[in-house]
């Protein structure tokens, strides 16, 4: 592949002296970018680490209605996809194109596994009534307030979903660059990037999980 | 191409190793350690979070830049955390919320409370952002 020799310079915008420093920028970029993303969710974990210590009985009881075994496979396949994330940045660095194919597509099946598996817990809390605010109508509680459990419930798992959503997106953005043959030892940043971005998505997950399923 | 290969090797055993410990936090939440089980989770899930970063996310070999950038945030987020919890730590009388803290029962919506004045009746919330309209 004669591409591999000449992307070096294809992709080198003219700003950059070198493909390395053009490399380091978009990394201090995205990480600059990853610790926003860490502060976004960071508001919500304080809040509910607040109204928790609050109100620890009505979350108790709330977290009761969350199906403790769809959220452990939810953990299970998003973990997956990070390996298999990562094995595409490694794939792509050490130019086994095919590979970097299969890998992408992999992650982006457990990506697709994880919003299914969230859309029917969704659907189960939805026909519950087990809904964020005002819009809580559960029946037959013993203890009062476990609406506010639902509201981060939602607005937490809702936010990490359209990240997953997003990171669809542009894994399947990077597929098609890689599929076009743009990726090399010597250019493979945005494969770089995107994998850095979903570990992100995956790292947030990782505490979601204990926090909201497995309350004592 | 050894290099790649035990880097290769290093992936499956970090994700080896994550899986075991996402077992091992869900067996530990069935057990009652009182007020460790939250440590005990968040210790887990920061050991999983640190595996993700170090190797998944090649901060053990990257340039420092990186590690700086991200160890910066999660201490920002620290001290936020810190200061809420210390700030709502110091809160003893709240006027909405009387003596719950350790019910940890909504008193709001507890019928029998004549101590506060305008008690909305039970099912009624008078928590911020939620209307006090009966439903």
């Amino acid at each position: 592949m004669s591409a591999a020799a000449t992307s070096q310079g294809e992709f080198l915008q003219h700003h950059f002296t070198t493909p390395e420093q053009q490399a380091d920028a978009g990394k201090i970029g995205m990480w600059l970018f990853l610790v926003t993303e860490i502060l976004l969710f960071g508001g919500l974990f304080v809040g509910f680490a607040i109204m928790q210590s609050l109100h620890p009985r009505a979350f108790l009881e709330a977290h009761h209605h969350l199906d403790r075994m769809l959220g452990f496979i939810n953990t299970v396949v998003l973990l997956t996809s990070s390996y298999t994330m990562v094995m595409a940045v490694h794939s792509a660095r050490t130019d086994r194109r095919k590979r970097v194919i299969v890998y992408l597509l992999l992650t982006l099946i457990c990506a697709g596994i994880f919003l299914g598996i969230k859309c029917v817990e969704y659907s189960h809390k939805f026909h519950e009534g087990l809904l964020p605010g005002r819009f809580y109508s559960h029946k037959g509680d013993t203890v009062p307030g476990q609406f506010m459990f639902f509201s981060f419930y939602f607005m937490m798992t809702g936010l990490h979903g359209i990240h997953i959503l997003g990171g669809m997106a542009i894994i399947a953005w990077v597929l098609r660059r890689a599929a076009r043959g743009d990726f090399s030892h010597s250019y493979y940043t945005p494969v770089d990037l995107v994998g850095l971005y979903w570990h992100l998505v995956d790292l947030i997950w990782i505490y979601l999980f204990p926090l909201l399923y497995l309350i004592q | 191409m050894d290099a790649h290969a035990t880097a290769a090797s290093s992936y499956a055993k970090v994700l080896g190793a994550l899986l075991a410990l996402t077992v091992i936090t869900v067996l530990a939440a069935g057990f009652s350690f009182g007020s460790w089980n939250v440590i005990i989770a968040l210790g887990i899930a920061s050991i999983k979070a640190s595996l993700v970063a170090l190797f998944f996310m090649h901060l053990r070999h990257d340039k420092p830049m990186s590690a700086v950038i991200f160890v910066t945030g999660a201490a920002v987020l620290g001290v936020f955390l810190m200061i809420c919890t210390l700030d709502s730590n110091a809160r003893g009388d709240d006027p909405v919320r009387p003596a719950t803290r350790d019910s940890g029962a909504l008193a709001i919506s507890v019928p029998s409370s004549p101590s506060t004045p305008g008690t909305p009746a039970p099912g009624q919330s008078r928590l911020p952002g939620t209307p006090t309209k009966p439903r």
